[in-house]
């Protein structure tokens, strides 16, 4: 169907950083051609200028944490014709959600000294939890490239090219050492999906999960591996239970670390 | 500004909303009452929902500070690497110097030349000559949006290079970092970084062209100062007034108020008040450490060796940005790449305080270490959060001079006045809205 218009894209808000939002303004190179082929008719944190909805693309980020974004977010889904969350925060609630885990009341008291005054829920929750949503796209902070190729899959009705695989198949690819067996630093590379160029193993570090478990992710015989490297399972459970807490392979490998500990 | 002080609208009343503040990073609101053409009351109102991060560093490891508190803000990770980096090093009783210590501070050039950068092209800049965004003001000033984003991406350039990627760096750890870059790696950004001095100059003589309202307050700034640098990650906290103390005396001369209508905790200097942190602060207290470059240009672009006038921060962003790209020319140049990329940081129990230059000003971290390096407690302080009560108090100082002005002027006045600050609400906790109430029914506290 030819396209009289530009296509609208809006930009969402939820419990997040602004971080993966900013990647849309770190496409320098990019930002001005995109902003000739689509409407970005509502991005606040670059403009003031707001177009009302329906529009063509939202990208949601950040996690749902009150009664009134457990509310909004419905309103964005009726807006939006394509909704994908960008982000861990947005895919499995972030690193905020590791009150999950905890008593919320308890986090708020820690923090502030008129707990009375602020408004949360007991958990913090993905995107998805609420709404339908048509794509995902992970990490902490989400990869420009996937960003690009995402929001033009969907303006150009194809499906999305974001690979599922593991971390550990980039690194192979970029030819870098692997540190799990050569220096026998505990990485999470083999069961975290891909997407960010395999940074931490470039750096000579071990992956810590920015972009959440990649599809059927063998924790198990990860955690034989780390444990065969003197890591304990409270050191295992600290790994899953960062900014993909909430992501359930990471979730479920922790809690069954966590049952062990504590028979 | 005579008929500015007339109040048109005396004996009327009228309320104006805008329910979101736009360019500003994250979720804030204004209030604004306004009676018989006096104004009332103004509340800077923060909605950004808590995240908890002092609650859930609790039971975490030392060496996850870094990695953890990056997560509050996209826009300033490396700041909050930096201050936790060195309260755990104080904590540890370690101490990081020689090339470790200049690339921390190559890093933090970067992130500020991209943190300035977006500000004063893309988030500042079109409201003094009334655009609604950057791409709108593209449109009759390509070259120089052009030339504003080529220079961001070169402070990205840096923090790509150095820290792995710019939003979230991977390579920043306690101790200095896991990976250190070879001579040739850092060379290649010179090209681009002698460009960036020029353009960095170039963008603050035009930005000293703009239209600035004549609008000074009694400020007290505050930043850090350093016996002999433009302040990054190390120095004493000095005031225009008479305060001179170490960082570990922090919370016995600030304060944190928590009020009902921000999600944000109020700061205050101990029986003085509101105080200002920031670009504004750090130059003002630290121009004699400039570079003679930057110094040259400020003079050029009409600023003395303070500037008390907060809509001409955009000036001082430019002139911390050329500071920033010939520091970082400075760094490569006498780079020897050190043997070892991180200095030991063994678990060791007890207190340690940092507190660094963010692009928006000091950021105070203070944490409780455990035997094993389990981190008890911890406390953070953004710079955000330190000046919204001089927010507020520039509006209360603004408002009753524009009440002539539409609705609509006076809801953009009032965000350009926020916007002096970029402010960072994800910092502060996090989009704002704007409530002019001039007395009417509808009035939404």
């Amino acid at each position: 169907m030819a396209r009289l218009r530009k296509p609208k894209l809006a930009v969402w808000k939820f419990s997040s950083c602004d971080g993966c939002q900013l990647s849309l303004l770190d496409c320098e190179s990019e930002l001005l051609a995109v902003a000739g082929a689509i409407d970005i008719a509502n991005f606040p944190e670059a403009s003031r200028a707001v177009t009302g909805g329906p529009y063509d693309l939202s990208l949601v980020e950040g996690s749902i944490t009150t009664p009134h974004d457990a509310e909004r977010i419905h309103r964005v889904r009726r807006l939006s014709r394509f909704l994908v969350s960008i982000g861990a925060c947005a895919t499995a609630g972030g690193i905020q959600a590791l009150r999950n885990f905890k008593d919320v009341r308890d986090f708020t008291a820690m923090v502030y000294a008129r707990p009375e005054y602020i408004d949360t829920l007991a958990r913090s929750t993905p995107i998805a939890d609420h709404v339908p949503v048509d794509f995902e796209l992970r990490g902490c902070p989400i990869s420009k490239a996937q960003l690009l190729e995402v929001a033009s899959a969907f303006l150009n009705s194809r499906r999305p090219n974001v690979p599922t695989y593991s971390v550990c198949m980039e690194c192979k690819r970029k030819g870098a050492t692997c540190v799990l067996v050569a220096s026998t630093t505990p990485c999470l590379g083999p069961v975290t999906q891909a997407g960010c160029g395999a940074l931490c193993p470039s750096y000579h570090r071990g992956c810590y999960g920015c972009f959440g478990p990649m599809e059927n992710a063998n924790t198990d015989s990860l955690n034989q591996r780390w444990q065969a490297l003197g890591a304990s399972a409270a050191d295992l459970v600290l790994a899953y239970r960062t900014f993909n807490a909430c992501a359930p392979a990471f979730r479920d490998a922790a809690a069954g670390l966590d049952a062990e500990r504590r028979p | 500004m005579t008929d500015a002080n007339m109040p048109r609208t005396a004996r009327t009343t009228r309320t104006i909303r805008c329910d979101y503040l736009a360019r500003v990073e994250g979720e804030g609101a204004l209030y604004v009452r306004i009676r018989d053409g006096c104004l009332q009351d103004v509340k800077l109102k923060i909605f950004e929902p808590p995240r908890f991060f002092e609650a859930l560093l609790r039971g975490r490891r030392h060496l996850e500070a870094p990695d953890i508190t990056a997560r509050i803000c996209g826009i300033c990770p490396v700041a909050y690497q930096m201050s936790a980096c060195h309260a755990i090093e104080n904590a540890l009783g370690i101490t990081v110097g020689g090339p470790l210590r200049e690339l921390r501070r190559l890093l933090y050039c970067g992130e500020w030349i991209e943190s300035h950068v977006l500000h004063v092209f893309m988030l500042h800049a079109p409201d003094f000559l009334g655009y609604e965004s950057a791409i709108h003001m593209a449109r009759d000033h390509g070259d120089l949006v052009q030339m504003g984003l080529r220079l961001k991406k070169i402070g990205n350039d840096i923090g790509a290079l150095l820290g792995g990627r710019e939003i979230h760096p991977i390579n920043v750890r306690v101790g200095g970092f896991y990976r250190v870059p070879e001579r040739r790696e850092l060379q290649r950004l010179v090209e681009d970084l002698t460009w960036a001095c020029d353009a960095a100059e170039k963008a603050a003589r035009w930005v000293a062209t703009l239209p600035f309202p004549d609008f000074e307050q009694d400020y007290e700034y505050v930043a850090l100062r350093h016996p002999a640098e433009y302040p990054f990650n190390e120095g004493r906290l000095v005031s225009s007034g008479a305060l001179d103390i170490a960082v570990s005396e922090y919370e016995q001369c600030f304060v944190e108020e928590h009020v009902a209508h921000s999600n944000a905790l109020h700061s205050a200097m101990r029986g003085r008040g509101a105080y200002f942190v920031g670009p504004l602060a750090r130059y003002s207290l630290n121009f004699a450490r400039l570079t003679a470059r930057a110094q040259h240009v400020a003079r050029a672009c009409g600023l003395g060796e303070t500037c008390w006038n907060p809509f001409q921060s955009i000036i001082v962003r430019c002139i911390e940005t050329l500071y920033a790209c010939e520091e970082a020319l400075r760094i490569i140049a006498s780079y020897e790449r050190p043997e070892r990329p991180f200095v030991d940081a063994p678990a060791f129990p007890g207190r340690g305080f940092g507190c660094t230059e963010a692009p928006r000003g000091i950021l105070y971290h203070r944490y409780q270490l455990a035997d094993d390096g389990t981190i008890t407690d911890a406390r953070i302080v953004p710079p955000t959060a330190q000046n919204q009560k001089t927010i507020e108090n520039d509006l209360r100082g603004l408002v009753p001079r524009y009440l002539d002005l539409s609705d609509s002027e006076l809801q953009w006045r009032c965000e350009q006045a926020i916007r002096n600050y970029d402010p960072c609400i994800s910092c502060a906790t996090h989009f704002l809205r704007l409530d002019v109430d001039r007395g009417g029914a509808a009035a939404v506290p």
